[in-house]
């Protein structure tokens, strides 16, 4: 590969390699557009930083069941009961927290482990009998809605105990002082940009060393600068209200989690192999059916965490909590870039669908569009979105 | 007499292969004509050129009819001139019943309501056609593959045929229904019905045909007349597999050391057919360093053998022992059969072997991550390192390891799965037609590199539907029919007429 010095200056080279990789850029870039569009139309709602403090700890659950679920759909499945078992949990955590008075920690550790139960009892049909993830799911979509109603008696239960409620509400205390301005927001927020940028930094210098860089440094400083932008910039936003949300410590440890588990490790590729090719997977020597148990039993833990966030954010937990998430979790992954078809999908991918999906949200509430319109403009663009990847695949 | 029937001059062309070459054929009225040749010879190619499964436009040739041409564009159009083609696997809804299956696509009655009383009554004349004494409302499945196959045939009579075609009626059929089937092709020639039958049984043909068309390598090499006398299997036997070893294929130096891999005493029965054996007792061995080839026609059980030792992949109710240095081991699943150094890449690289969508290096590594990982974590230079050199030592020709796998040619796919398996280092490796639907280049590149495992000690089981290949590559031949093995012998003194042989004699015993 003697050619990469000269490949990365030529403008063909630079078009060409954009052309092919367009999912990637076009998905962060159709968040940017969505966010400038909103701001404009919202005159300047959308980044005030109360606002986006706020878009956060909307879409925490969502984008913590996306995880999840495109682990599912790259193995090939679909999961949609999730929305019903957060709800669910988040009753039992209220009669355990409110009803019987139990510790708020315990009863969180108790209710994960119960949505890894609920959640790999699900897989265990679908991975050992082979019932499609469909079907079983859409079961456990019927069986915990009805059992969240019968756990709540048909009530509301709540308030929850002040500990548990900072799970949503509370925020990493300032432990530098500052008084206007979180400096502990800004000096995290500087620590994990530079880190993001130097762990980038690193690979590409791994990949020049063995005569792999494909990127252009063109993209591939452009790329940087605009993800540690928009990560100075989120932090200002965060530092100038009242800093980092206790969820958002959460949600990111859970991406970084996810993205390394996609991409580094033995578990993530087998689930990619298996998605692509099930038999060939199964031939070459992977357990499928312990693999596709694993996944449902981390979704239904991850749906088990969104549920007691969800409950912790409201204060409450009702019936109906949960009703529809699904189809937002599953429309991120989608939006995301997610086959369904399975084999491909990023974590990434998910987390900007998640965002596209909660910014078009917060933003059409904050113009007053009402629900209804709301939902037909969110079909509109998850049917884009899909539309736009098939047309081109099949185009390639 | 005017033939009822005449093929000329068909030539049939698929992307980079010639399947058909200047093909005749003709067939006189009240006639049963044989079609015989080697697996891939071309025979049904021939036949889907003649139902219109290929439609007139894609191949070139003539095919007259009934005295006029036809230019056929589809199934329902060869089908309504009185070509009627039975295939090997039959085409019945096995939920549906007897009666349902012969009407389906030509149900009787008026405005889309069907006249049952009118179907039951008239499958039941179908039915007596073909000596078959079953209720028309019994469901297909609850009926055995024989009787499937006769109402196949009341379905054909159903549509007023004039030719039948057969495509391997009996490969499934025990030795009472197969002669039931045969007698019955006989009643039609007095009825004045043609037939073509296709089979690689010779002992069926020379029974029932009145002459016999022989293809080799999409080419027809003859026609012969029973009557005459003058034929007898040998002949047929020569002029199918006559051709000429002009594949090459390297040299090796391999030395042959003790048995390695046995396996005694395996019987398979079929995944959802619990009552059929599909392997019967089968044993072998290979030695350190030897290659071994397994030899039979399409439908022998070969591929059925080796999924159902590796983890059994295939079938129930297993028994027998597999053993290795002497010691059974257990293959009772995928990952232990891999554990204990066995390795087998599948006869269907695409559906079974390769995640295509993913790039070469992701499906070397595949078999065998824990070989490029640390506690669960990939180490993705370490990954890269074993990519690149498989990629160096196997030749695979690609613009680097990052390539998607669907974008390789067949060659290279090969290699890609080859060096998946090399990486997993196994002890006995197996090899399901390893060459399918390669170049003749690439192939001699995959020989080069079987030779290079023996000479490493490792033992080899080739397993091949093409008979020079099995004879140029391997130490030892077994042959495989009917989920037996039918005979060993060392590849030194077999022939293909000897192979060919050894699979006719074990239908005549």
């Amino acid at each position: 590969m003697t050619d990469t010095a000269q490949r990365s200056t030529t403008k063909a080279d630079l078009l060409h390699y954009i052309k092919g990789n367009i999912r990637d850029y076009a998905l962060l870039l159709s968040l940017l557009a969505i966010m400038i569009f909103f701001q404009l139309f919202t005159n300047g709602t959308l980044f005030k930083p109360v606002n986006m403090t706020n878009l956060i700890l909307q879409n925490s659950y969502i984008v913590i069941m996306a995880l999840g679920m495109l682990l599912i759909i790259v193995a090939g499945h679909i999961d949609l009961s999730v929305g019903s078992v957060s709800g669910f949990i988040g009753a039992v955590a209220a009669v355990m927290m409110v009803t019987w008075k139990m510790d708020p920690l315990l009863t969180a550790v108790a209710c994960v482990a119960l949505g890894a139960f609920i959640g790999g009892a699900q897989g265990y049909f679908v991975a050992y009998y082979r019932i499609p993830a469909f079907i079983v799911t859409l079961a456990g979509m019927l069986v915990f809605k009805g059992l969240a109603l019968t756990v709540l008696g048909g009530a509301s239960i709540g308030p929850f105990p002040q500990e548990f409620q900072l799970l949503s509400s509370g925020y990493v205390p300032d432990i530098f002082g500052g008084s206007d301005f979180n400096m502990l927001a800004v000096v995290i927020g500087v620590a994990v940009t530079g880190l993001i940028i130097y762990l980038n930094y690193r690979e590409r210098q791994n990949q020049q060393a063995h005569g792999l860089a494909e990127e252009p440094s063109l993209i591939f400083y452009g790329r940087n600068s605009l993800i540690a932008a928009g990560f100075l910039g989120f932090t200002y936003l965060m530092a100038s209200y009242k800093g980092l949300p206790n969820v958002l410590i959460v949600m990111f440890a859970l991406i970084a989690l996810f993205v390394f588990v996609t991409t580094r490790s033995t578990f993530g590729r087998r689930i990619y192999a298996m998605g692509g090719n099930e038999k060939a997977a199964k031939l070459s020597g992977v357990n499928t059916e312990r693999l596709t148990f694993a996944i449902f039993a981390i979704m239904g833990a991850l749906a088990a965490l969104a549920g007691l966030i969800f409950a912790a954010r409201l204060n409450v937990a009702t019936p109906k909590a949960g009703a529809g998430f699904e189809l937002e979790v599953i429309a991120a992954c989608f939006i995301g870039g997610a086959a369904t078809m399975g084999g491909v999908g990023k974590i990434v991918g998910a987390v900007i669908g998640a965002f596209i999906i909660g910014v078009m949200n917060n933003g059409m509430s904050i113009m007053g569009i009402g629900i209804d319109w709301q939902q037909v403009i969110k079909g509109a663009v998850l049917m884009l979105a899909v539309f736009l990847d098939v047309y081109n695949k099949n185009k390639a | 007499m005017q033939p009822i029937l005449e093929m000329r001059g068909i030539t049939k062309t698929f992307p980079g292969v010639k399947a058909l070459t200047d093909v005749n054929l003709s067939i006189m009225p009240a006639e049963i004509h044989a079609v015989v040749g080697e697996n891939g010879a071309g025979k049904s190619t021939l036949m889907k050129v003649l139902s219109g499964v290929y439609p007139h436009d894609t191949y070139e040739g003539q095919i007259f009819f009934d005295g006029t041409e036809r230019k056929f564009t589809g199934i329902p159009d060869s089908e309504n001139t009185g070509i009627i083609i039975i295939h090997q696997e039959l085409a019945l809804v096995p939920l549906l019943s007897i009666a349902e299956n012969i009407f389906l696509g030509h149900e009787t009655g008026q405005y889309g309501v069907i006249n049952w009383f009118e179907a039951f009554k008239r499958t039941k004349e179908l039915l007596a056609k073909v000596g078959l004494k079953e209720n028309p409302a019994t469901l297909i499945g609850n009926i055995g593959t024989g009787k499937q196959q006769l109402v196949e045939i009341a379905k054909a009579l159903n549509k007023s045929v004039k030719l039948l075609i057969l495509d391997e009626p009996t490969s499934s059929l025990n030795e009472t229904d197969s002669n039931a089937l045969l007698e019955l092709l006989k009643e039609f020639k007095a009825q004045g019905i043609s037939s073509i039958l296709i089979t690689h049984k010779l002992n069926e043909v020379m029974k029932v045909a009145d002459r016999i068309t022989v293809i080799r390598d999409g080419k027809t090499i003859d026609t012969m007349e029973t009557a005459t006398g003058k034929v007898d299997e040998d002949r047929i036997i020569k002029a199918m597999v006559g051709r000429e070893l002009t594949d090459r294929y390297p040299p090796r130096k391999a030395q042959i050391g003790e048995p390695v891999f046995e396996v005694n005493n395996w019987n398979v029965y079929h995944p959802t057919q619990s009552g059929r054996q599909m392997i019967k007792n089968a044993s072998f061995h290979v030695k350190r360093g030897e290659v071994i080839g397994i030899a039979g026609l399409m439908g022998a059980g070969r591929t059925e053998l080796a999924m159902s030792i590796f983890g059994r992949a295939y079938g129930q109710k297993i028994s027998g022992e597999v053993k290795l240095h002497g010691k059974v081991i257990d293959v009772s699943t995928i990952p232990k059969a891999m554990d204990a150094g066995i390795a087998y890449a599948t006869e269907d690289r695409k559906t079974f072997g390769l995640v295509l969508i993913d790039h070469i290096k992701h499906n070397v590594t595949l078999a065998n991550l824990e070989g490029v990982s640390k506690h669960g974590v990939v180490d993705d230079l370490h990954e890269l390192q074993v990519a690149t050199k498989y990629r160096k030592e196997l030749a695979i020709n690609c613009s680097g390891v990052f390539q998607t796998t669907v974008n390789l040619s067949g060659g290279n796919q090969q290699k890609v799965v080859l060096a998946k398996w090399l990486f997993s280092d196994p002890e006995v490796l197996i090899l399901d037609e390893p060459t399918r639907g390669i170049d003749v280049g690439a192939k001699y590149e995959i020989y080069g590199i079987i030779n290079r495992l023996a000479e490493q000690g490792k033992s080899v089981v080739v397993i091949s539907s093409e008979m020079p290949e099995l004879l140029g590559i391997s130490d030892r031949i077994y042959v495989m029919n009917e989920g037996r093995f039918v005979a060993e012998m060392p590849a030194k003194e077999a022939t293909q007429e000897k192979i060919m042989r050894a699979i006719m004699k074990s239908w005549e015993s």
